[in-house]
C-alpha cells in the first residue's frame, strides 16, 4: 500500500509533492536517493522535545532544522497575571536543572526597578546557592554526555554526586529542584545551622566527581575521536549566531557576564578563573564545561568561608508594588546569558517580562553546525551544545 | 584505560561498601527538616482573610467562611464579630509547593511539613480538607537553627 | 556418536537406543545455550553493571533479584506481538528466529568434557566461524523487514561492522590453528592440555599466552560480532532507539534478547576453547597424556570448568561494554580494517615463524 493511496488533503498532496521534488533533485545531482530522517520529538537523545528534521543523503546530513516549540508553557503570557513572589515561582521552571539561577536576574531586575539592593549576606549567598545550581547543571550534563556517546556509567555517577548538591538546596531552601528563595531585597531564610561544613564536604566529593569524568570519559580515546573536530563553530559565527556561556568561550571569544558585568552578586569577592578554548569543536564545548564545574566549586569554597553576617532581607514593604519603569538584567547562567526585560507600571505584578534564554540562541545554529556531519555526530553536537527544551521554549 | 580502572573501582565499592542508594519501600531516607512536603493548617490561627488563596499562583486553595457573633470580652460591651472557617481545601494534584501561601499568612496559620507519602490512586482524593490539613500539623518540625551570623529572627 | 555411547555406558551405565541420544543431545544444547545467556545476564548485565554504577540492581524478584529473568520472559511474553503494516511479515517473523538459530549451531562444535560432545567435527573451527555468519543476514532481515528508517539505519550499519569484523576474528583464530596443528576443537583442547612451555608443563599450554596478541584481537572482534559497546552502532540507543530491533516486541524481542546474550555466553565459550585450554586443567596435574587415558569424572568436572572460564570471558566482555563510549560507524570501520587486520597478519606470520623455528 503506497503512501499515496491514503486520503489527504490537497495542502499535505502537495506538500508530499515537494518534498518528492526536492528529494528527485537530489536524486538527479547525485544519483542517490535522499532520506528524510525526523529525530522526532520522542526520542531518547534530544534533551526533552526538541524535533530536528533532517534530510541525509547516506549517512551525512545535507540539511537539518530543529523545530522547537512542543513544550511552549506560555511563560510570558503567563507573567502579565501573576505578581511578583509568583513569577517568581513560575520562573524556577524555565531551565530545571539550575533552577535557582532562573530567580535570580528577574529579581535583580525587580530590585533595579525598585532601586533596592540586597544586604550583603544575602548577595553572597545568593552567588553561592547560584554556583550551586550550576554545578547541579552542568555535572548532569557531563553524565548526560556519556549517555549520548554510549557510555552508560558516567550518568549514574552524575546522578549520584548531583545528589549531595540537590540535598544542599534542599536543605537551605526546602526545594531540590524548584528553590523558589530569592525574593525582592534578599532570600526568604537564613542558612541551617550545618550547612556551611556540609557544603565544603560536597564541594570536595564533586572535585573527585570532576577527576572521576574526566578518566573514564575525557580521557577515552574512543571520546576524543568522536568529539575532536566534530561541529567546529568558528569564533565569528559564534558571535554572530548569539551564542552564549560555554559555547562562544569555547570558539575562542573571551566573555564572560560574571565578571564583565558587574552585578550586585559576590563574584567579585572571590578568586576565580573564565576557561576558554581556541577550538571551537563538540571537545571543546565539553571540556569547558568540566573546568568551570571545577572552578564554581572553587568559587563555592571561597564564597563559604566569607559570608558576612548581618540581615537577610532588606527593609521592603510587605506588599510589593514596584515602581514604574523597564529594567533589563542578564546572568551568566549555566546554559549561558539569561537575561528578564521587566516592564512594570507600578501595580502588584510585571506588566510584560521578556525572557532572554540562552537555549534558545544555542540552538539556532543547529542549521549552521549540522551541515555535513554524520548521523552519529548529530547527536554529538547537539549534546555538546547543551540546551534544555524548558529553556528554548519557555 | 583508566576508564576501566574507574568502573572496577567502583564495582569494588559497591560490593565493598554498599550501594549509594536506598532501597526505597524498605529503607526510607529522611529528607531536611525544611524540606516542603505537605502543608499542615492550624486551624485556631486562622481568621479566613484569604491572603494564602489570593497569593497562590495556581489557585489551588479553597477557602469559605462566614461572619458570625461571638459574645462580647466584657460584660455590657457588643457582641463582636468573628470570622469563622467552613472549608479550608488546598488541591495538592494543582500545588507547586512554592511555599508563597504559608509565607504571606500574617497569622501563622500554615506551616510546612517534609512528609511526603501521600499519593492516592484517585486525583480527586489528594484534595486535603480542613480535618486532614490539621493532621498534618503533628509533622510540622521545629524551625532548624540558623547559621553563625545570621539576625535574630524577628516575629 | 560413539562417544555418546560410550558417555552413556560408563557414566550413566545404561544403553541408551539412538532416538535417546539424540534427545540427550537437543536437551543439552538448549542448556548450553540458555544457561549462559541467563546466568550473564542475570551476573553481569543486571548485578555487575549495577555495581559498577553504585547501585544494588534487582532486588526484589527473589533472594537478591535472582528471578529477575524469570520476571522479564513473563513480562515479554504477555505483551502484544505487533507486526507494522507495511513489514514484510515472512521476512520480519523469520529473522529473530535466524539469529537464535546459528547460535544454537554453533554451540554444537564445543566440547564440554573428553566425552561429553555434541559433535566432533574435523573443521570444527572452520564450521564455527562460518556458522557464527549467519547472524549477520538475522539482522539484515530485521532491519529490512521492519519498514523503518531507523531500523534500516542501524541494519545497514549492522551487516557493514559485522562483516568487517570477520576478518580479524578468523585470522587471529588461525594462530591458534597453526599453534595446534588441527582445527579440531577437542584436539585443540588436548593440545593445550598436554603442552608445555618451553619445557615447563605445569600450566600446560593455554593460547593466551603464546598468542596474546591473538586473543586480544579475539576479544576485540568478538565484541563487534556481538554489537557490544564500543561497537553497537547498530543498537545506538540514543540515535536509532533500538536499531534493527525497533520494530520488535514480546516475544520476537525476547528471542533477539535471549540470542544476544547467548551468542556472547557461546563466544566466550569458543573463546575459552582457543585461548584458555577448554574443559581442561592442565593434564600434567593428574598425570594424563591422551585422551583415552583422561578419567571419567572429567565428563562431569568439564562442564563446570568451561562455565567458570566462560564467565571469565565475559567479565572481560561486559566489563567494556560497561566503560567505553560507542565509535562511530567509518571510525569502526578504520579501525577494523586498517588496524586489526594487518596486526593479525603479522600474528600470524609470527606464529608460523616460531612454530618452524621452535
Amino acid at each position: 500500500m503506497s503512501i499515496t493511496d491514503r486520503v489527504l488533503g490537497d495542502r499535505q498532496r502537495l506538500a508530499y509533492i515537494a518534498s518528492q521534488a526536492a528529494d528527485a533533485r537530489l536524486n538527479v545531482e547525485l544519483e542517490t536517493e535522499g532520506m528524510t530522517l525526523n529525530i522526532g520529538p520522542q526520542h531518547p537523545a534530544t534533551h526533552g522535545t526538541l524535533r530536528i528534521i533532517a534530510r541525509l543523503d547516506g549517512e551525512q546530513v545535507v540539511w537539518a532544522e530543529p523545530s522547537c516549540g512542543y513544550m511552549h508553557r506560555g511563560y510570558e503570557k503567563l507573567a502579565e497575571v501573576r505578581t511578583y513572589p509568583q513569577v517568581t515561582t513560575l520562573v524556577n521552571r524555565i531551565d530545571w536543572l539550575g533552577s535557582f539561577a532562573n530567580e535570580v536576574p528577574f529579581i535583580l531586575a525587580a530590585e533595579k526597578l525598585m532601586d533596592v539592593e540586597a544586604p550583603a549576606r544575602a548577595q553572597h549567598i545568593r552567588t553561592i546557592l547560584f554556583e550551586l545550581s550550576r554545578i547541579a547543571n552542568v555535572s548532569l550534563f557531563l553524565g548526560d554526555l556519556g549517555v549520548q556517546m554510549g557510555a552508560i556509567t558516567p550518568v549514574f555517577f552524575a546522578f549520584r554526586d548531583r545528589e549531595y548538591v540537590l540535598n544542599l538546596i534542599e536543605g537551605a531552601t526546602g526545594g531540590r529542584f524548584h528553590p523558589n528563595f530569592d525574593r525582592i531585597g534578599g532570600l526568604k531564610d537564613d542558612l541551617p545551622k550545618g550547612w556551611i561544613a556540609e557544603t565544603k564536604a560536597v564541594m570536595k566529593k564533586l572535585r573527585t566527581f570532576c577527576d572521576q569524568i574526566e578518566d573514564l570519559l575525557f580521557g577515552n580515546e574512543i571520546f576524543q575521536s568522536r568529539t575532536r573536530g566534530i561541529g567546529v563553530i568558528p569564533r565569528d559565527v559564534a558571535l554572530q549566531y548569539g551564542l552564549s556561556g560555554a559555547n562562544l568561550r569555547a570558539s575562542g571569544v573571551d566573555w564572560d557576564l560574571r565578571r564583565d558585568h558587574p552585578l550586585p552578586m559576590a563574584w567579585n569577592k572571590a578568586d576565580w578563573k573564565v576557561w576558554t578554548h581556541p577550538d571551537g569543536d563538540s571537545f571543546a564545548r565539553c571540556w569547558i564545561r568540566l573546568q568551570e564545574t571545577r572552578e564554581a566549586t572553587k568559587i563555592v569554597d571561597q564564597l563559604i568561608d566569607t559570608i558576612p553576617s548581618g540581615p537577610i532581607m532588606a527593609k521592603v514593604p510587605k506588599i510589593i508594588k514596584v515602581p514604574e519603569g523597564e529594567a533589563w538584567v542578564s546572568t551568566e547562567n549555566p546554559l549561558g546569558e539569561m537575561g528578564y526585560y521587566v516592564v512594570s507600571r507600578g501595580e502588584l505584578g510585571p506588566f510584560r517580562v521578556k525572557i532572554r534564554s540562552a537555549s534558545f540562541n544555542n540552538i539556532s545554529i543547529a542549521p549552521w553546525v549540522l551541515r555535513g556531519v554524520y548521523v552519529p555526530d548529530i547527536v554529538t553536537v547537539l549534546a555538546s551544545l547543551y540546551f534544555i527544551l524548558g529553556d528554548i521554549d519557555r | 584505560m583508566k576508564g576501566l580502572g574507574v568502573t572496577l573501582g567502583t564495582l569494588f565499592e559497591t560490593v565493598t561498601k554498599g550501594a549509594n542508594t536506598v532501597q526505597y519501600p524498605h529503607e526510607k531516607e529522611a529528607p531536611p527538616t525544611r524540606a516542603r512536603g505537605v502543608i499542615a493548617l492550624h486551624e485556631g490561627n486562622c481568621t479566613s482573610c484569604m491572603l494564602c488563596a489570593r497569593s497562590c499562583p495556581d489557585w489551588c486553595i479553597y477557602i469559605e467562611g462566614h461572619k458570625e457573633l461571638a459574645p462580647p470580652r466584657r460584660e455590657g460591651g457588643k457582641p463582636r464579630q468573628v470570622n469563622k472557617l467552613d472549608r479550608f481545601d488546598i488541591d495538592y494534584a494543582l500545588c507547586m509547593y512554592c511555599g508563597i501561601c504559608v509565607e504571606v499568612c500574617p497569622f501563622d496559620a500554615l506551616f510546612w511539613s517534609p512528609e511526603y507519602e501521600y499519593s492516592e490512586p484517585r486525583i480527586a482524593d489528594l484534595l486535603h480538607d480542613m480535618s486532614k490539613l490539621g493532621e498534618w500539623m503533628e509533622t510540622v518540625p521545629e524551625a532548624p537553627e540558623l547559621e553563625a551570623g545570621a539576625d535574630k529572627k524577628k516575629k | 556418536m560413539i562417544s555418546a555411547v560410550q558417555l552413556s555406558a560408563e557414566v550413566l551405565a545404561v544403553e541408551v537406543p539412538y532416538w535417546g541420544q539424540s534427545l540427550l543431545r537437543v536437551l543439552g544444547g538448549i542448556v548450553a545455550v540458555l544457561l549462559p545467556a541467563g546466568t550473564i545476564v542475570y551476573v553481569f548485565l543486571f548485578k555487575m553493571m549495577s555495581f559498577m554504577q553504585s547501585r544494588l540492581g534487582p532486588m526484589e524478584a527473589g533472594p537478591y533479584g535472582s528471578l529477575q529473568l524469570v520476571a522479564e520472559v513473563g513480562k515479554w511474553l504477555q505483551k502484544e506481538d505487533i507486526l507494522p503494516t507495511r513489514a514484510d511479515a515472512r521476512v520480519f517473523k523469520m529473522a529473530p528466529i535466524v539469529v537464535l538459530v546459528s547460535t544454537f549451531l554453533l554451540v554444537a562444535v564445543v566440547p564440554f568434557g573428553p566425552d561429553a560432545w555434541f559433535t566432533n567435527f574435523e573443521a570444527g573451527v572452520f564450521y564455527a566461524l562460518a556458522v557464527s555468519s549467519l547472524s549477520v543476514l538475522g539482522i539484515l532481515m530485521a532491519g529490512w523487514a521492519s519498514a523503518n528508517k531507523y531500523s534500516l539505519l542501524g541494519g545497514l550499519r549492522a551487516a557493514g561492522q559485522l562483516i568487517a569484523y570477520e576478518l580479524p576474528m578468523v585470522l587471529a583464530v588461525i594462530g591458534v590453528i597453526i599453534q595446534a596443528e588441527t582445527m579440531n576443537l577437542q584436539q585443540i583442547v588436548l593440545a593445550q592440555n598436554t603442552g608445555s612451555i618451553f619445557g615447563f608443563d605445569g600450566l600446560g599450554n593455554p593460547y593466551v599466552l603464546t598468542q596474546f596478541v591473538g586473543f586480544i584481537i579475539f576479544m576485540i572482534a568478538v565484541q563487534a560480532e556481538l554489537t557490544q559497546a564500543p561497537f553497537d552502532m547498530p543498537i545506538a540507543e540514543s540515535e536509532l532507539v533500538s536499531g534493527y530491533m525497533t520494530e520488535y516486541s514480546g516475544f520476537r524481542f525476547l528471542i533477539f534478547f535471549i540470542g544476544e546474550f547467548a551468542t556472547a555466553g557461546v563466544f566466550a565459550l569458543i573463546a575459552s576453547v582457543l585461548f584458555l585450554g577448554g574443559w581442561g586443567i592442565p593434564f600434567a596435574w593428574f598425570g594424563w597424556t591422551d585422551i583415552d587415558v583422561v578419567a571419567n569424572w572429567m565428563n562431569l568436572v568439564g562442564p563446570v570448568i568451561m562455565i567458570t572460564k566462560m564467565m571469565l570471558v565475559a567479565f572481560i566482555i561486559m566489563w567494556v561494554r560497561f566503560s567505553y563510549p560507542r565509535f562511530r560507524e567509518d571510525q569502526l570501520q578504520r579501525f577494523a580494517w586498517k588496524v586489526l587486520i594487518p596486526l593479525s597478519l603479522a600474528n600470524i606470520a609470527a606464529t608460523s615463524i616460531f612454530k618452524v623455528v621452535m
